[in-house]
């Protein structure tokens, strides 16, 4: 029987670990919704959505009291809009209306973001990739829980050089489009090599053609109970302090596993994955960065940064694939600058840069991730950011993002306030050496010799 | 056998135990074991519960019990007893 110990074990990092679930995503395909009438389509959509959803927030809050865990996200992601709405919307100010149309049907079930938005381009556009890729800044302008996401590149396909272009171009222009509220619409858009189809999280969530009808997908989270695990092995060796990261990740993740069965079973919709994350928030004590500098590193940045955070991911990997039945996502540890406190402070503290934070992402579960740089970045600039990280993708076959917010009217010392989970973030500078010639060449980046595996 | 457990945190006082004994008992809410230590002034107690037999929704009960909490003044928190199971048991 369970002993007292173990039940104030919980119950400390749940009051003082902030270990919580970050989100129940449920996954609704809008494949059936497709009409060549945007009105219908439109109506389809929200009445599909309204429905699957209705009981998602409420269930979430009966789990979230009885098991006493907080839940602090329900979210919603969906079939990539630019398969949904491609009979239907011949420009993009259609989509604008399906975005609209999704923003209502979010407010009416009460999630604070739907993902999928998105557009997948990682070989070639059709016309309605292109619409709805170009209808973004305005479609996150004119709505509050839209996430987007354009997935550019991959291991298989290479990298759409047309698309990263054109995606330099959206970054700059959803930044204009939002220019009052720091630039905010730039943290709803991600960029994407490799994106999963059952990603919970936002904002790069959407539900691939692969998924079924509804499923739901669970994301973990507890950055705050790792650390505070780590503390009680300073000064320790290496196989220890992997051991005590994979233990307490196990904890953890098998929190999101029970979760997710629960939740699965009360809203009758088959269960997904469980995305073994560890997700930080700009509270204290819930930052990835803390961790790192527990491990040894004076300031996050500092030489041997790259080393704690590939150890650090791969024993959160270790540790909750065994506590869960089915693992996906990205899993492992997100390192976004504006969304952690522990990140804030080392750029500040002038130890972390972009360039470190790109070496980062080689090991780390996505890329660069809420990163605030100067308003007046060029959007070719952007898109060699992109074009890099994309690459690091493609070669290691893993998931990259880049999630870059070029604050409009602000520059390097200024800081950027988006609120809430989101976080405020300083204006990092970049390399203003031009790469216009390299990203103008038209065509495809040919997938890398590793990827003809058959 | 649905099983709940219950936590009471706070300075010791009068009549804890029995307090949150009749609720459970007015409740139809079986104990199994009971586990309870004083550390420095501060009451800590356990308790593991048969809920089967409850007749309000759970998280009803829940919410009663944070309130009787509140009344006594000691934090008491009711929670399904699978978290703990899933947490540290294979």
């Amino acid at each position: 029987m369970i002993n007292m110990y173990e039940v104030s074990e919980t119950n400390e990092m749940i009051e003082h670990e902030n270990l919580d679930v970050r989100t129940i995503t449920l996954g609704i395909s809008l494949l059936d919704c497709i009409d060549s009438d945007l009105d219908e389509l439109n109506r389809k959509i929200y009445e599909k959505i309204t429905r699957t959803a209705k009981d998602l927030v409420a269930v979430g809050a009966d789990i979230e009291k009885e098991f006493g865990i907080p839940i602090v996200n329900k979210r919603i992601s969906i079939t990539p809009i630019a398969l949904v709405g491609a009979a239907a919307c011949k420009a993009p100010e259609d989509f604008v209306e399906i975005a609209k149309t999704l923003d209502r049907a979010a407010q009416t079930v009460g999630v604070n973001f739907i993902g999928g938005y998105s557009a997948l381009v990682s070989k070639g556009m059709t016309q309605s990739d292109e619409n709805l890729i170009r209808s973004i800044p305005k479609a996150l302008a004119v709505t509050e829980r839209i996430c987007s996401s354009v997935n550019v590149g991959s291991t298989k396909t290479g990298i759409n050089m047309d698309a990263v272009r054109l995606c330099g171009e959206i970054v700059k222009a959803t930044a204009e489009a939002t220019k009052e509220r720091d630039s905010l619409g730039c943290a709803k858009l991600v960029v994407f090599c490799n994106a999963p189809d059952d990603n919970p999280f936002m904002a790069g969530a959407f539900l691939g053609v692969t998924e079924a009808d509804a499923v739901i997908n669970v994301g973990v989270s507890g950055p705050g109970v790792v650390k505070k695990a780590l503390e009680k092995v300073r000064g320790k060796g290496f196989e220890e302090l992997c051991e005590t990261i994979k233990k307490t990740a196990f904890k953890v993740t098998r929190v999101g596993q029970l979760v997710a069965g629960e939740a699965s079973k009360r809203l009758g919709v088959p269960f997904g994955i469980v995305d073994l994350s560890l997700a930080p928030t700009p509270a204290v004590g819930d930052s990835v960065a803390e961790i790192l500098e527990e491990i040894g590193l004076e300031r996050v940045g500092a030489p041997g940064t790259t080393a704690a955070l590939a150890l650090l991911n791969d024993q959160v990997k270790k540790g909750g694939v065994m506590a869960s039945s089915y693992v996906g996502g990205l899993s492992g540890a997100f390192i976004p600058v504006s969304e952690d406190q522990g990140m804030i402070d080392a750029v500040h503290a002038g130890s972390l840069t972009l360039e470190k934070l790109e070496a980062m992402t080689c090991v780390c579960s996505v890329g660069l991730d809420m990163i605030a740089i100067p308003g007046r970045t060029s959007a070719s600039t952007i898109a060699g950011i992109i074009a890099d990280e994309m690459a690091i993708g493609m070669v290691n076959q893993k998931t990259t993002a880049v999630r870059l917010i070029p604050v409009i009217g602000k520059d390097v010392g200024d800081m950027a306030e988006f609120g809430g989970l989101l976080g405020y973030a300083p204006i990092m500078p970049v390399n203003e050496f031009g790469c216009e010639t390299f990203v103008s060449r038209k065509g495809r980046i040919p997938a890398p010799i590793h990827s003809f595996k058959n | 056998m649905k099983k709940c457990i219950v936590t009471v945190l706070g300075k010791d006082t009068v009549g804890i135990v029995a307090k949150v004994c009749t609720y459970l008992a007015e409740n139809k809410i079986n104990i199994l074991d009971i586990s309870q230590t004083i550390v420095q002034g501060y009451f800590n107690m356990m308790v593991i519960a048969d809920i089967s037999g409850i007749e309000k929704d759970f998280t009803v009960v829940c919410d009663e019990m944070a309130k009787l909490g509140d009344e006594i003044g000691v934090r008491i928190h009711c929670q399904r007893e699978d978290i703990f199971e899933k947490m540290h048991r294979l």
